[in-house]
């Protein structure tokens, strides 16, 4: 029995390591587009507009005859750090929040967990398209109007888990040894509640990206010519009869994308279960 | 609504074809109320809300109320057709992987759910649209409001929430079948059939209820998506243009109308999960 945990908790191990790498090997790639492109990705040419994928430009051109490869690189910049930071300043905000108002209750914790009950009440596309639409498109205001709801799932888990928390000994004993209050949160607590918050973030990467691609998409989240994914497919999607690849190709990069960071948040989950036991 | 950019008021005189200049805009702005304080004109809105009251649309004059009505049956039709496609293809899946666990059906139809998983419905759209209509000719590219036409756009919506489903009712399924009981019947001789379809699917769908509730604020927010794409005249479709058209009590009315149907369904889901499960029930109130 034992030994079945032990390599369950190795297979886990060993898939965490996979899909963070291949994460990391995106992110790497996306950082360095600029440096990758073989064509520049707002240049375009009214000479080779639809051209089908051969060796100048391995993925075609679009409409504006530019290069499908290179705005697909300099895109995933865009989707994947776009992402990455507004799950990151979510987690930062929600946890921030969830764990004061579970230390202090009281009028803040009543302010700050009503709100996030109304924001519950919308789902968080909708919300998120009409604050994108009203604000503007642009990639901060989407990032703005996906992350409205976004942080209250963690203030909601940190809250609960620093409830939980607040009555056991090792606070007491760090309250008696003289730590203060922040300490106390920081030093004390947050690894202990740290867990399930990671989980919930990594397996957030993935929706959010479909998400702001989906307000871009719109057109009321990044703006052509920006490249960015979703703008792409939006823009290419009238010309798929002619040059589908333009449309295929930021599609696929998304698709394999969102699958990485899936799996990544799906096997951190199994990881952390496992040694939750 | 005032941090955003451009102007209603002029929205609408450029789309009525006037010519606009400082006098008219000031007498369309005094009109549609827009030259008051930002308080004033948001508490009025709210009284109005209170009362029952959406307000008229900048666009057209009309009530938001009845363009709203007008949208909403379409909206519901296609979030249903695609709720009762994802089910259909997700259930009879579900259950087979988890009775063929790990064989090569199994294999197969979970990568192909992970890759449903990592789609965006706008990309779904768009490819179907792509295969069916253009290369296969085997649908219209409007959505009409046909059985033919509502295909389309709810298998848009589907895929996603198929995925989704089919992995969850096949882990659901295989932790039911790993239950006592499921042995202790074995053990009796009970037919493999029966143990399937009499007691496990019967326990196993109970979860799945909740995850159907779930899944309501998915197909809200994605039926917003696909029924832009495919001209689906719905809520969604209505937003989209109000929000081109910076028509707000428009898109106020729509994003209050899914709040309340948001609520509503995670409500109903709640009573259901309740009325199923007896053991949830205050005092045997839910038992069947």
């Amino acid at each position: 029995m034992k030994k079945g945990v032990l390599s369950s908790r190795r297979a886990a191990k060993r898939r965490v390591a996979v899909f963070l790498a291949l994460a990391l090997f995106l992110a790497a790639v996306s950082l360095a587009a600029p440096y990758l492109v073989p064509n520049d990705p707002y240049q375009t040419n009214s000479d080779r507009m639809n051209a089908p994928p051969d060796a100048r430009c391995p993925f075609g051109t679009d409409h504006l005859g530019r290069c499908v490869f290179s705005r697909v690189l300099m895109g995933a910049r865009t989707s994947i750090f776009s992402a990455l930071a507004l799950v990151a300043v979510s987690f930062a905000v929600g946890t921030l929040l969830g764990m004061l108002c579970g230390w202090y209750g009281g009028v803040l914790d009543e302010l700050v967990m009503r709100l996030a009950d109304i924001l519950l009440a919308f789902p968080q596309m909708v919300l998120a398209i009409a604050v994108a639409g009203i604000l503007g498109g642009s990639l901060f205001n989407a990032m703005l109007a996906m992350g409205i709801t976004g942080w209250t799932l963690y203030a909601r888990l940190a809250r609960s888990a620093v409830l939980q928390l607040r009555q056991e000994p090792f606070v007491a004993a760090a309250r008696l040894s003289g730590c203060r209050t922040g300490a106390i949160l920081f030093r004390h607590l947050l690894p202990n509640i740290l867990g399930p918050l990671v989980v919930n973030a990594v397996t957030q990467i993935g929706s959010m990206m479909i998400g702001i691609a989906g307000l871009s998409f719109l057109g009321i989240g990044v703006t052509p010519p920006a490249a960015e994914w979703g703008s792409m497919i939006s823009e290419a999607q009238g010309g798929m009869q002619l040059a589908p690849w333009a449309v295929l190709a930021p599609g696929g990069a998304m698709v394999v994308t969102v699958m990485i960071f899936n799996e990544l948040g799906d096997s951190v989950r199994d990881l952390l279960d496992v040694s939750g036991q | 609504m005032y941090l955003s950019p451009g102007d209603p008021a002029q929205k609408k005189l450029t789309a009525q074809g006037v010519a606009v200049n400082a006098q008219v805009l000031e007498k369309t702005r005094e009109e549609m109320g827009l030259n008051r304080p930002f308080l004033a004109q948001y508490g009025s809105w709210l009284a109005g809300v209170l009362r029952g009251d959406l307000g008229t649309s900048f666009k057209d004059g009309l009530s938001v109320a009845a363009k709203l009505r007008k949208g909403v049956k379409n909206t519901a039709v296609l979030a249903l057709g695609s709720l009762l496609l994802s089910l259909a293809v997700s259930l009879p899946l579900g259950v087979y992987t988890a009775v063929r666990q790990n064989g090569l059906g199994d294999r197969l139809i979970r990568l192909c759910s992970f890759a449903g998983g990592a789609m965006p419905n706008f990309l779904i759209s768009v490819l179907l649209m792509y295969f069916f209509c253009i290369r296969v000719k085997a649908f219209p590219v409007i959505a009409k409001g046909t059985l033919q036409g509502l295909f389309l756009p709810s298998a848009a919506l589907a895929i996603p929430l198929m995925s989704r489903f089919t992995r969850q009712i096949r882990a659901q399924v295989l932790e039911e079948l790993g239950k006592p009981y499921v042995a202790g019947a074995r053990a009796r001789g009970v037919k493999e059939r029966y143990i399937l379809f009499g007691s496990v699917l019967h326990n196993a769908l109970i979860p799945i209820v909740t995850l159907v509730g779930l899944s309501a604020g998915t197909l809200l927010g994605g039926s917003v998506v696909v029924e832009t794409i495919f001209r689906w005249p719905g809520v969604g479709k209505l937003a989209m243009d109000a929000i081109t058209a910076r028509d707000y009590p428009v898109i106020q009315g729509f994003v209050i109308l899914m709040a309340v149907v948001y609520v509503l369904i995670n409500l109903l889901t709640d009573l259901a999960y309740r009325r199923l499960d007896p053991r949830l029930g205050r005092d045997g109130e839910g038992a069947r």
